[in-house]
């Protein structure tokens, strides 16, 4: 990865009376209770190294206790680790001074909390100006600029309310708008959307993303919600009792999940609603026009153990297929050269997410072409293989790392 | 009286020690507290005079108004003027002023005294172990005990009342202020941290508005404490209600002793309505805002 935005190399954290003594134990394959009873350190982190790229949404999930509100408060120091470093764009956060993190807290890093955190006894425009006023901005330019991100989150015509006055939705707008106006490079939201019901969580999720595609924050995001994370996560790191269990993109997680922890997170999950056709793909045999005969094509369909063949022009492009059962009606390699007697194909793009083609799979009666950006076939989805990819039935286990 | 406890040491010596020591205080630094304290007794002497010089027929309605501002309830202002009222028929006019103006200063210094030190013990844990036991002694103390050295050292009269009273009434505040500044939502001081508030930012910003409430509860129970404080500080020369009933005592003057008694409880009952009614407002206003 090319230079990353926030930078957490081993960084440990334990609880309790004397971390610095029970920080050996972290090397070794001590459990979080055995370290808990041996030393009365309760581990919070435990050599997490990650890099968090600008520009992208991060999410960070795991059981509650896990460690993910740790690891995020690492990021603005207000948890300081017991050992390793925190890098923002190459600052080092620990080394900071006390003026320095005041500095990076009110220009730099931003945070929205779980139940809001709001000034009850404020109105929704100062709330939002809180981080300004903190910075010295004077009472009227502090709500000019944060007027700016009223309107930005949709809450114009509410500035004067008091924050009981909203809904919790609402509340949280507000929340994410206070976030905004430091014009803070980067956003912390441990659990933002957590404590909202589904529906406005979903309308959140959405507003969150419309503001990051113009706005390119980088975003670490906590969340309990796995479909939350794939949902939003470029990338999506895993916590277990302090360690980090895995790192990678939504899709590589669902398909290559590196431990049983993560398996058992994944387990519930719809996947066609993450993974790509290109993961539910097989390759299928192919064959130009000029090189049909019935020889070659019942070659082909044992070989590979295939469903059909398909037929691609110079380019690579599939025209049509021919399955493994008509082929046998017709055993004259002219009948079969006719465009009018092979199966028409759909083609689906490779990116395409699988949810999105099964309309085609279930309709279409050859296998969907999977094609890459030039229309070139790559593989094709047969409704077996659509229902396995969905099983989570395929694929071998190889972890990512961030 | 039998004692059958043995002398182990000679306390005649430590009591000696502890008066003489004491004494010795009084006597070099008696004159120079007194003058030190002087403009507290302007200030105390300022407050009655203002309060006799506004005409009853002003002062009955504007506390009315004032009242029905705090409860919003129209009950309110008409309970005040009955109460008023009936204190300026029973003759206590005069002596109730007094009161008011002791209860008043005392409260007002209790406030100044009592808010920064309970903010001070919020912030550190070590000061707050060794003040709650203080705290506790302090309350816990009969009240005569403390009109003992503040009348040696000021002789009797309004002074040594107010020091009294101050001493006596402040305790609960202190308490409060820092259990209220602790009782923050957690979640509001850590989004004012991390938004960059230097601590007197996130004092003036969030722990002391939020803590509001508790406050106020504790401002009113000052204003109680000062209160029940009035009849025992008239011993010592504090004039007002509670020597009305103290006369009353001596002079096994029933009647006399009753109306005093009546209006500290008139003055009791207002000063507690309109401190919780307007901590209540305060307390609505913040409440719910943070789920
Ligand atoms: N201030 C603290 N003192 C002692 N232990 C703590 C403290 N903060 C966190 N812990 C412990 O560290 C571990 C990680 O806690 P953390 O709050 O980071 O978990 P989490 O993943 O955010 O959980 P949740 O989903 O419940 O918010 C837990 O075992 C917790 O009990
Ligand atoms: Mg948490």
């Amino acid at each position: 990865m090319a230079d990353p935005k926030i930078r957490i190399e081993r960084v440990s954290k334990l609880f309790g009376p004397d971390p610095q003594a029970a920080l050996p134990l972290l090397d070794t394959d001590a459990s979080k209770a055995e370290i808990m009873e041996q030393t009365g350190s309760i581990v919070g982190l435990r050599n997490v190294d990650l890099d968090i790229a600008g520009g992208s949404i991060f999410v960070v999930m795991g059981l509650s206790g896990s460690g993910k509100s740790t690891l995020i408060r690492h990021i603005n120091r207000l948890i300081e680790p017991t050992a390793g470093r925190i890098l923002v764009d190459d600052t080092d956060v620990v080394s900071l001074s006390k003026a320095a993190l005041r500095e990076l807290r009110l220009h730099r890093v931003s945070m929205v909390f779980q139940n809001f955190g709001l000034l009850p006894n404020k109105t929704v425009i100062d709330n939002i100006a809180l981080g300004l006023r903190f910075a010295g901005a004077t009472n009227s330019r502090a709500r000019d600029l944060a007027m700016e991100q009223v309107e930005r989150v949709g809450l114009k015509g509410f500035e004067k309310q008091y924050p009981r006055q909203l809904s919790g939705g609402m509340q949280q707008r507000v929340g994410l708008a206070r976030a905004l106006a430091t014009n803070a490079e980067i956003l912390l939201m441990d659990e933002a959307f957590s404590a909202l019901d589904p529906l406005i969580r979903h309308d959140m999720q959405s507003q969150l993303l419309e503001l990051q595609a113009d706005l390119k924050k980088t975003i670490v995001f906590i969340t309990h919600d796995l479909d939350e994370a794939l949902r939003i996560g470029d990338q999506i790191a895993i916590l277990n009792d302090g360690s980090l269990s895995q790192c990678g993109t939504g899709e590589e997680i669902l398909l290559h999940p590196a431990d049983g922890y993560v398996k058992r997170f994944v387990r519930n999950v719809d996947r066609a609603r993450v993974i790509t056709v290109s993961a539910a793909a097989r390759k299928m045999p192919t064959i130009t026009c000029a090189e049909i005969s019935i020889d070659k094509i019942a070659r082909l369909l044992s070989a590979e153990d295939a469903q059909a063949v398909f037929i691609v022009d110079d380019e690579g492009q599939p025209t049509g297929a021919i399955s493994a059962t008509s082929v046998a009606h017709h055993t004259d390699d002219s009948y079969w050269r006719d465009p009018k007697h092979v199966l028409p194909v759909t083609r689906v793009s490779y990116d395409t997410i699988l949810a999105n083609a099964l309309s085609d799979v279930a309709e279409s009666e050859a296998p969907v072409a999977v094609v890459d950006e030039r229309g070139r076939m790559i593989g094709a989805i047969s409704r077996q293989s659509a229902l396995e990819a969905m099983a989570g039935t395929n694929g071998p286990s190889n972890s990512a790392k961030c | 009286m039998a004692d059958n406890f043995p002398d182990l040491i000679d306390m005649r010596a430590v009591r000696s020690a502890i008066d003489g020591w004491f004494n010795g205080i009084v006597s070099s630094y008696g004159q120079a507290l007194e003058t030190a304290f002087l403009p507290v007794l302007r200030l105390l002497n300022g407050i009655e005079d203002f309060l006799l010089w506004v005409p009853w027929f002003v002062l009955i309605p504007v506390v009315a108004l004032v009242s029905f501002a705090a409860t919003r309830d129209w009950r309110m202002p008409i309970a005040v003027i009955v109460m008023l009222f009936l204190t300026g028929v029973l003759g206590l006019w005069q002596p109730a002023m007094a009161t008011v103006a002791l209860m008043l200063t005392a409260t007002l210094f209790a406030i100044v005294i009592g808010i920064p030190v309970g903010i001070l013990m919020s912030f550190s844990n070590r000061l707050q172990a060794v003040m709650l036991p203080v705290l506790d002694v302090m309350q816990t103390m009969p009240i005569f005990v403390y009109l003992i050295p503040f009348v040696m050292l000021f002789g009797p009269g309004k002074i040594p009342a107010l020091l009294a009273t101050i001493v006596f009434s402040v305790p609960p505040l202190v308490r409060l202020t820092n259990l209220g500044i602790r009782e923050v939502n957690p979640e509001v001081i850590e989004a004012v941290t991390a938004f960059g508030a230097t601590p007197m930012q996130k004092l003036f910003a969030a722990q002391l508005p939020l803590a509001t409430p508790t406050i106020m509860a504790g401002i009113n129970q000052t204003t109680m404490m000062a209160l029940s404080m009035v009849v025992i500080a008239s011993m010592i020369g504090a004039g007002g209600l509670g020597y009305e009933v103290l006369q009353g005592i001596q002079r096994l003057d029933v009647s006399r002793g009753l109306f005093a008694g009546l209006g500290i409880v008139f003055l009791a009952i207002i000063f507690d309505r309109l401190v919780q009614a307007y901590g209540k407002r305060v307390q609505k206003h913040l409440e719910a805002g943070n789920t």
